[in-house]
């Protein structure tokens, strides 16, 4: 009887939590349908569109009239450049908090949090006119830069609690075998620090791809990645259905595969390691 | 533990993440600072010394005090909707059932899909008056399409918003919830608790600090808003839609102010700050426990 009644739970949960996906993830669902249809077929009813043929006519537009590989290698070098910029600045940070903590490192920690809480906007004019200044409107190593920064306190906190895990006896025993300072990161710390740090760099690679103010405000064109490359469908373009469709599809799939692989991951970098 | 020699070295480690923050901190806010109280428009040669005039002329137009209120209305709004129906997806994903994985990869998938993506999306092929699918819908009942973006912008954005950010709490509450102490709920369960007791003095009390955590952190990023208003309203009607990054946007780089724009920006780093404060004693003291 007891076991009849959880199968019985357990069917209705089931039904309501699919419904409630299903609803959560369909705009998701319908911007990749409609991006096979034709753009007449695009704006049909719900329903009847459903049953109108497929067509791969509105991705070819796409690319041929936006050029969307452009886009997407200026997105893929923009987030792996800040990525890794950040990382090399960030993995020796990290390491030194958590091994040779000091009094001030929780401060410090907490510091560093606290650059995340300037608004962007407070320092959009002189970075603008830096940029122009410098020459560096609209270009790579420009949103590069700028990307690490904003990036660089979540990559210490993250790295900071991976590193916080590895325990230090392991550490002390290699000191005592007379393994120097570079021996002991280059071969004991690098191989458990792993997982950690690529975590960090899924994590951070997800963020700068979809970073959408300084990407707005500091590229036009030679520079702009797929942030931008939709933003230029927003009128009149965005009411041509099946291409707006195709074109999100294109910007948003690299990231919602890699994203699905990191779950777990996205829960404990973007709390600051405070819930894992 | 530590050597003389390897905290010399940790400190060397650590200084390049320092210097280049405290750089990012200090250089552009001064910057901005400094703008603030000069007379400078991109359009016209020259500075000059201007005064509190920018704050002045900032503070006590009408669109100022419109966009301070939409911006605090954007972040309530979202905040209420993610943190309670993240609380309610949580518990319900937490239940056995089949194809959680599934379902859980389905509920997940919006956090990842970009702010100008989601954006359009949401205003052209739902909430498009004409041939958006809530059209769609209030014909085939045989209603009136309602057009969002026009009679109700910020609501609509609140929507949009939202809907990129349930996943995120989701996420961690359930993260959260997975930690709960099993032994403890089935103990209070024997002893005759009813669900909602042991939600309300088990549950609850475990999910606090997580909740913080949301809150504190959805803040920082909803403060911000940008992307989804520049596609979907252009902060209009009017500035029905137009929140303070917005509105600093708008004054600096559309109309060339840098001046006024500076003193609105550093309007926005008060308004934070003050948030800032509050959070980060909430949060201080719960990250001790």
């Amino acid at each position: 009887m007891a076991r009849k009644t959880t199968q019985t739970r357990k069917a209705v949960v089931t039904t309501i939590a699919w419904i409630i996906g299903f609803l959560i993830f369909f705009p998701i669902l319908w911007t990749i349908l409609m991006s096979f249809k034709s753009e007449g077929d695009a704006i049909k009813a719900p329903l009847a569109m459903l049953s109108t043929p497929w067509t791969l006519e509105s991705y070819g537009e796409v690319q041929a009239r936006s050029n969307y590989l452009r886009f997407f290698m200026n997105s893929v070098i923009i987030s792996l450049g800040s990525t890794i910029l950040a990382l090399v600045i960030a993995i020796p940070a990290a390491w030194s908090m958590a091994f040779v903590p000091g009094k001030r490192t929780k401060d410090l920690l907490m510091w560093m949090l606290s650059t995340k809480m300037m608004p962007a906007v407070g320092v959009l004019v002189p970075m603008y006119l830096m940029f122009r200044d410098f020459g560096l409107l609209d270009t790579r190593t420009g949103l590069v830069v700028i990307l690490t920064l904003i990036n660089l306190p979540i990559v210490v906190w993250m790295l900071y609690t991976y590193f916080k895990e590895i325990p230090g006896e392991i550490l002390e025993a290699a000191r005592m075998d007379g393994a120097s300072l570079r021996s002991e990161i280059l071969y004991v710390l690098t191989p458990m620090a792993v997982p950690g740090i690529a975590s960090t760099m899924l994590l951070n690679i997800i963020l700068a791809w979809n970073e959408a103010f300084w990407t707005l405000q500091l590229t036009t064109s030679d520079a702009a990645p797929l942030t931008q490359f939709i933003a230029s469908y927003s009128s009149p373009e965005g009411l041509f259905y099946a291409k707006l469709s195709a074109a999100s599809t294109m910007a948003i799939a690299p990231i919602l595969i890699l994203g699905w692989f990191s779950q777990k991951q996205l829960v404990r970098g973007l709390t600051f390691g405070a819930v894992k | 533990m530590a050597t003389a020699h390897s905290r010399t070295a940790a400190r060397l480690m650590v200084s390049p993440a320092v210097i280049l923050l405290f750089l990012w901190m200090i250089v552009p806010l001064g910057m901005t600072i400094y703008f603030s109280f000069l007379r400078y428009n991109l359009l016209q040669p020259g500075t000059s010394f201007a005064g509190f005039d920018n704050y002045y002329y900032f503070l006590t137009q009408a669109a100022f005090w419109d966009a301070l209120w939409n911006t605090i209305t954007l972040v309530v709004g979202v905040l209420i909707i993610t943190v309670f129906g993240g609380i309610a997806l949580a518990l319900l994903l937490d239940q056995p059932m089949w194809g959680q994985g599934i379902v859980r990869v389905m509920v997940i998938a919006p956090f990842f899909v970009m702010p100008t993506v989601s954006a359009l999306v949401w205003k052209n092929m739902f909430m498009n008056p004409v041939n958006g699918m809530f059209a769609h819908i209030a014909k085939a009942l045989g209603l009136q399409p309602y057009d969002f973006l026009a009679h109700a912008p910020l609501a609509s954005i609140i929507l949009i918003v939202a809907w990129a950010w349930l996943p995120f709490s989701t996420l961690i509450l359930l993260t959260a919830l997975q930690s709960l102490d099993r032994e403890q709920q089935e103990a209070a369960e024997m002893d005759g608790a009813s669900w909602l007791s042991r939600f309300w003095y088990l549950t609850v009390p475990h999910l606090t600090r997580s909740i913080t955590v949301v809150i504190l952190i959805q803040t920082i990023f909803l403060l911000s808003v940008f992307a989804e208003i520049l596609v979907t309203t252009n902060g209009g009607p009017g500035t029905a839609s137009t929140n303070l990054p917005y509105l600093v946007y708008a004054q600096s780089l559309l109309s060339f102010d840098v001046g006024g724009g500076s003193a609105g920006g550093i309007a926005a780093v008060i308004l934070a700050n003050i948030v800032a404060f509050f959070l980060m004693r909430m949060i201080g003291k719960n990250l001790d426990a």
